[in-house]
């Protein structure tokens, strides 16, 4: 029930901009994005010697992740830990976890997104440089968890960005997150140059 | 450790000031009149003796027949505290005036009262949503949503 509105302020442009976005947000999240990774299927299209760089240029770009920074909730403790000496992700030539978009190719969104959220990380995702890749981190970002039903909260991340793993748990242990990140180095391995 | 005033003791203060703005007084809250409140509010800031010079908390409460506001109060010189609440009954217009002249603590508490709740402050000087978006439809702690 909305009440009747009189002697409340004037929202500003920028309060209805916002409150525009988000809400253009919802009515796409309707719609369930296109899967990225049709062209897989294509593997036999492939001829010798672009498969020979492919499997170069693949190799350097697994071992050479530079992942975002995006923590939201508790699940972001959990990432910080793998980064440390303990769980040590720079094994997996992922030293620094970078602070700008533009710099970084693996999207770890770890935690609960909200509505009010979800234009920051789609504009984050959208400045990310090509190739770039997107984990969905614990059970808030794969599906909204225990608070799916919620007024505030987005049902799942692919509802706003394309997503190539999910590392369920809630939140994931770092060797869960670990082993999303070794399925991202075996998505990688599979692309081609020849990407349309 | 800060002394909570007695809400009786209180009430009989105010009622001796401001005649029929006490609705219900006990030990631990005084409930004062919607229409009253800023008044009642001011004295209780202003008294010597009370010098009620900061709001803690500000909070509204649903019970299905009528809203509460709930004010928490403290005072620094004395170190000593009371709440203070006020009821609204009219569930399509809740209207409570605003204390944020008196307290600038109360600014976001009250946007947040009013985005949430969907209670109305007369007199704030920037009423609009604070954790929701402009263009969202109703007030989610409602009782009553969804």
């Amino acid at each position: 029930m909305e009440i009747e509105r009189y002697q409340i302020s004037v929202p500003s442009d920028v309060d209805i901009a916002e409150g525009l976005k988000i809400n253009s947000l919802i009515e796409a999240s309707q719609q369930p994005i296109a899967d990225p990774d049709k062209w897989l299927d294509e593997e036999l299209k492939r001829n010798v010697l672009v498969t020979t760089v492919d499997y170069v240029l693949d190799w350097a770009r697994s071992r050479s992740i530079f992942p975002l920074m995006f923590g939201l909730a508790c699940c972001a403790f959990e990432m910080i830990g793998s980064a440390t000496s303990r769980f040590d992700i720079a094994r997996f030539g992922m030293d620094i976890f970078r602070w700008s978009p533009r710099q970084a190719d693996l999207m770890i969104v770890a935690g609960t997104l909200t509505w009010k959220m979800a234009p920051a990380v789609k504009m984050v995702y959208e400045q990310m440089a090509e190739p770039k890749w997107v984990i969905a981190m614990g059970a808030c970002a794969i599906s909204g968890g225990t608070f799916r039903e919620s007024y505030s909260v987005v049902p799942g991340i692919n509802r706003i960005i394309p997503v190539d793993v999910y590392v369920p748990g809630c939140p994931p242990r770092p060797e869960g997150l670990i082993h999303g990140i070794r399925k991202i180095h075996e998505k990688i391995m599979r692309e081609s140059i020849k990407r349309t | 450790m800060t002394a909570a005033l007695s809400g009786e003791e209180i009430a009989h203060r105010i009622a001796d000031k401001f005649p029929d703005s006490v609705i219900i007084a006990d030990e631990m809250s005084v409930v004062i009149h919607s229409r009253s409140l800023y008044q009642v509010a001011e004295f209780l800031k202003n008294t010597p003796g009370l010098d009620f010079d900061y709001l803690t908390n500000l909070a509204a409460v649903d019970y299905l027949d009528y809203f509460e506001v709930v004010y928490h109060l403290v005072s620094l010189k004395h170190n000593h505290s009371l709440v203070l609440k006020t009821r609204c009954y009219d569930r399509d217009k809740p209207v409570v005036p605003s204390v944020v002249s008196l307290w600038r603590a109360a600014d976001f508490q009250e946007r947040e009262a009013y985005d949430l709740m969907g209670i109305v402050f007369q007199g704030h000087p920037n009423l609009k949503r604070l954790l929701l978006w402009e263009g969202f439809v109703g007030h989610p702690l409602r009782r009553d949503y969804l």
